[in-house]
This record gives C-alpha cells, sequence and structure tokens, in this order.
C-alpha cells in the first residue's frame, strides 16, 4: 500500500493533467489548476521544512562544536533578524529592507560577478586547439568576440553580419537539435514515471 | 438615438464567430476596411434589433478583437463602428454568433497525434524487452565513469558532493536527478563513502532524504544514511551556490556531480569545483548551460541522456525498452523535419498548416 497509493496518484494525477491540456472547457482547465494551487500549497508548507532543517543543522554544529561553527551562529542571527524585522514590520519595513538592500543584494551580486573570470579561465580551457572540433570551436569563439566589439567592425565591417550567421544557422541548428532529443527524453521518462516503471525518484518503490 | 448621427456605409467587411479551441466563454471579431480609421467601438446585443452596448474600442490599426467572458451556450449580435475626423462609419450586424464549448483543441492535435505515436512505441518496446530481455544501448561515457569516481573518492577517503539543480521537484529534470541520486546512494552507501546533497528547495531536500534512505537500505547499509548530509541551504540563488562552494573549498570531495536544471551558477561551482581537483560529472537539459558544463567538467550528459541516465544505471530490460522506444520518436522527428524541408521548398500549405500549433 506504501508504494501502490503514491503510483496510483501519480498515474491519475499525471494522466489527467496530461488530458486537460488537450481539453479547452472550463471544468478541465478549473480543475488542472486546482491541483497546481494543490501544489503550491504542499510547497508553501514545506518552506517551514527547510527551515527547521537549516536551524537544526546549525545549532547541532554550535553545540558540538564542530568546524568552522562561530558561522552557524551569524547565520541563526541574521536568519532570527530577518524573520522578526519580516514579521513586525513586514516586508517594507525599513530594518527588512535594509538587510536585505545592503546585505543580500551586494553579497548575490558578488557572487554573480565571479562569473565573469570563471568565463575568462573556462574558456581560456576550453578553447585550446587539441583536436580539431576544438579548433573549429576556438576559430567561431575568436569571430564571435570580435564581432561583438568595436575593435572587430574596424578590422572588418563583415565581422558582425558574420556573428549573425554564426548564432541563427550553425548555433540554432545545434541548438535545436538538442532541444528535440531533450523533449524526446522528457516524454519518455514522463511515461516512465506516470507508468510506475520509473521509481527510483521514491527511493525504489521496493514494497516492504 | 445612439446612431442617429451616423453616416451608414458598408466599407467595413466584418465578421463575428465562435473562438475556435476555447472553452466556450469568447466570441472573435475581425474586420477589414480600405479606410484609415483612427478608431474602432465595438458594439453587442443579445437581440438582432435590441439595444447595442458598447463592450471595448481599439485602435485603428487592429483588425481583430476578442470579446471574452461570455456565457457558453448563449447567442450575441455585433457590430462596429469605424471613426476618424468627424466621420463614424458603421459595419452590418453580424449575428447570431453563439459562444461553444469546445472539448478537445484541435489546434493540438498533431502534439497529440505525436505523443500517442511515441507513447505507443514506448510502450511496445518496453514489452519486447520484457519478452526478449536485454536490449543494446550504447555507451553513454559519463554515466560509465560515475561508478569510476565514486570509486576514487572510495579510495582518497574523501566525499562525493551530489548538486540535484535549483529547482524543486515540479521540474522534471530534478525528478531525473533523484533517479539518479538513487544510483549513486546505492554505491557510495557500499563503499561507505559519505554522500552530500545540498538542496536548494525544502521539498527537493524531503525527497532525496527520502531516496538516499531507501538506497542505503537497499544495499543493506542503513547504517550508512546520515540525514545531516542531505541538508536545505536556501532557496535564493547565488546564496545557494555560495554555500555549494564552501562545501567544495572546505570538504574538498573528490567527486562532484551536478545533474539537473542549473542556470548562471553552473559556471561557478563547475569552476570552483575544478580547482579544488575533483572529478566533476554534469548534466542538464538546459541547453545554454551545457557549454559551461562541458567546458569545465570531465564528463557532461547532454541533454536527453539526463533523462535517460536513470533507465541506463538501472540496466533493467523494460526501462532501457523506453530509450528504444525514444530512439524511434527520433526516427520520426527526422522523417518530419526532411518532409517539412521538402514542404517549404515545395510549398505543401497542408503539411505546413499541420504544424501550427497555438
Amino acid at each position: 500500500m506504501k508504494v501502490i497509493l503514491p503510483l496510483a496518484i501519480v498515474f491519475i494525477c499525471g494522466f489527467y493533467m496530461l488530458i486537460t491540456f488537450f481539453i479547452p472547457a472550463k471544468f478541465a482547465q478549473d480543475s488542472s489548476q486546482l491541483l497546481q494551487l494543490w501544489y503550491q500549497g504542499v510547497a508553501a508548507f514545506f518552506v517551514f521544512i527547510g527551515i527547521f532543517n537549516l536551524i537544526k543543522i546549525n545549532v547541532d554544529r554550535i553545540q558540538r562544536r564542530l568546524k568552522d561553527w562561530e558561522y552557524s551562529i551569524i547565520l541563526l542571527s541574521f536568519l532570527g533578524v530577518m524573520l522578526v524585522a519580516g514579521f513586525v514590520g513586514g516586508r517594507d519595513s525599513r530594518v527588512f529592507l535594509y538587510l536585505f538592500e545592503n546585505f543580500q543584494v551586494p553579497l548575490g551580486a558578488t557572487m554573480f560577478s565571479l562569473l565573469a573570470f570563471f568565463v575568462a579561465s573556462a574558456s581560456f580551457r576550453a578553447f585550446r586547439a587539441k583536436t580539431p572540433e576544438a579548433t573549429l570551436l576556438l576559430i567561431a569563439a575568436v569571430i564571435v568576440m570580435l564581432g561583438r566589439i568595436p575593435i572587430g567592425y574596424l578590422i572588418w565591417d563583415k565581422f558582425p553580419d558574420l556573428i549573425e550567421w554564426i548564432m541563427r544557422i550553425p548555433n540554432t541548428a545545434a541548438k535545436r537539435g538538442i532541444l528535440f532529443g531533450i523533449d524526446l527524453g522528457l516524454l519518455s521518462m514522463a511515461l516512465r514515471v506516470l507508468l510506475g516503471i520509473e521509481r527510483s525518484y521514491m527511493g525504489g518503490g521496493v514494497e516492504k | 438615438m445612439l446612431f442617429i448621427s451616423l453616416i451608414i456605409l458598408s466599407s467595413i467587411d466584418f465578421k463575428a464567430f465562435d473562438t475556435p479551441n476555447d472553452d466556450g466563454t469568447s466570441i472573435t471579431l475581425m474586420w477589414q476596411s480600405d479606410e484609415n480609421f483612427q478608431l474602432f467601438e465595438i458594439y453587442r446585443s443579445e437581440t438582432a434589433d435590441g439595444f447595442f452596448e458598447k463592450i471595448g474600442e481599439v485602435e485603428g490599426v487592429e483588425c481583430t478583437y476578442r470579446d471574452v467572458n461570455l456565457k457558453p451556450g448563449s447567442s450575441y449580435y455585433y457590430k462596429i463602428l469605424g471613426k476618424k475626423e468627424g466621420i463614424t462609419v458603421s459595419s452590418q450586424v453580424e449575428g447570431p454568433v453563439k459562444a461553444i464549448v469546445q472539448y478537445f483543441n484541435l489546434s493540438r492535435l498533431p502534439m497529440a497525434v505525436c505523443i500517442i505515436i511515441l507513447f505507443s512505441a514506448i510502450i511496445y518496446y518496453i514489452t519486447r524487452a520484457k519478452k526478449r530481455g536485454k536490449l543494446f544501448i550504447r555507451k553513454i561515457p559519463a554515466l560509465n565513469a560515475i561508478e569510476e569516481a565514486i570509486g576514487r573518492a572510495t579510495e582518497m577517503g574523501k566525499p562525493v558532493l551530489y548538486v540535484p539543480g535549483i529547482m524543486d521537484i515540479d521540474d522534471p529534470q530534478t525528478i531525473a536527478s533523484m533517479s539518479i541520486l538513487s544510483r549513486v546512494a546505492e554505491k557510495t552507501a557500499e563503499y561507505g563513502t559519505p554522500l552530500y546533497v545540498p538542496t536548494s528547495r525544502s521539498m527537493a531536500m524531503t525527497m532525496a532524504q527520502q531516496v538516499v534512505k531507501e538506497s542505503a537500505t537497499r544495499v543493506g547499509r542503513p547504517d550508512w544514511y546520515n540525514p545531516d548530509n542531505i541538508r536545505y541551504i536556501t532557496d535564493d540563488q547565488f546564496a545557494y551556490v555560495s554555500a555549494v562552494d564552501g562545501i567544495m573549498v572546505r570538504e574538498k570531495p573528490a567527486t562532484n556531480l551536478y545533474l539537473g536544471t542549473f542556470y548562471a551558477e553552473s559556471l561557478i561551482l563547475a569552476e570552483t569545483g575544478h580547482s579544488t581537483g575533483a572529478v566533476q560529472i554534469a548534466g542538464t537539459a538546459m541547453p545554454d548551460q551545457l557549454p559551461f558544463f562541458v567546458a569545465a567538467c570531465d564528463y557532461t550528459l547532454l541533454g536527453e541522456e539526463l533523462y535517460a541516465a536513470s533507465a541506463y544505471l538501472s540496466q533493467e530490460p523494460v526501462q532501457l525498452g523506453s530509450l528504444k522506444g525514444q530512439d524511434f520518436g527520433k526516427l520520426i522527428f527526422i522523417t518530419v523535419i526532411v518532409i517539412g524541408v521538402l514542404s517549404q521548398l515545395f510549398k505543401w500549405q497542408f503539411f505546413i498548416n499541420l504544424f501550427n500549433v497555438e
């Protein structure tokens, strides 16, 4: 029963959602929206489980004085302050907005900005012309990079047209090929899940 | 009284019809005119000679209007007024037009046919695999490398880091990732290697905990399972990346597996992992992130391979049969693409129209 019931729910709900995609009538659209709302309701409940897990693990780290336990104090302190500021003053309160705009936003931006350096280091390794394919990649990359900057236009005024062609024809063709494969793979996996053939996402689904 | 000052001309070619493939609550109006009107006013009535109520207006460049929130099964009459420089021109009255509920979206018929054919092919190959046993499936190097990478981590006495993407379990890639996690957890539990699974969604964490716990039990190592290793970090994209990067730098896992949905964080994770000297295997169905993983990881599962991974790793004939069915789908796609190219060249409009999906 522990396995059959979830499988039955997946089968019924999954196929029902698939069928309603083709039925424009109101009852079908309303019921499929209702199912999605239920999902959102469940997801909202899980926020508390996430916070509980976060608190439990970090309190445990502090109690057992595990490596770098001091960071857990900082994390829990800020979690507490943000929770209190949010619940007391709401999302528009001064304290909440101050913490959000002066801590979370710049820290997030800092992480994001690392991407520029990582793109450079990854490109340096990827563009080594060791094989014919890598050489082709290097040539295409050099053309695209040159075409995107003003000096490229000064060197040869056809660079922008050339990169437009590279992006629109070979690049799009390769991308579409991958997308077709992805869609087929997705359908195949969806059917395996709906029919209960694939149940490892439930932990294997072995009846005990 | 309302239309007393109108100059009645028939220079507006106007028609109204039930909106196709809808839930019976709308009627579409279309018109054409040689005059350059600045504005069109739309009027509706429930009887041909009754009061026409103004329901909307659109700019002169528009030539369609959709009247929504109607009562299914009811009939309506319409007329439009074109206006420019003090001149008002009325169309003829169109109606009765009935808003009818549709029970099948005909514009999605080609999609339904494709799905039915593909599902039939998959079920056929699954049934065949049940009878015949093992099927031949081409090797996927990235998946073969997973076991080697776990073995390497075991030999080095270091943990394995598994990142299941940053989306929730309503994303098919996360489901596919959980299926692979199940196989990875079996191996790590068997070898007694620690497995860290930091998640960006609390629901994904709960699912991952269940998957890892069941896998450990399946291989007879329930004691190996540590729920604290499968933890929730945060929903915030870059805060999550920061935490995972921290785990990489502090714990120095020997193997990093990135399987699921990734966005801008893909390269930040993969490059940090590369700097720690870990063997890295990635897989995603996000075409824009694939080049980053290809550049920074040792092996990459390209798109569909992510969805095929669980079936491939299980080596169960029934699951492998579904991959054969998927290949049959590819054959259909290739055929349709070739016919599509020919249709465009020779203007076979009927075939081209089949693929106009709303």
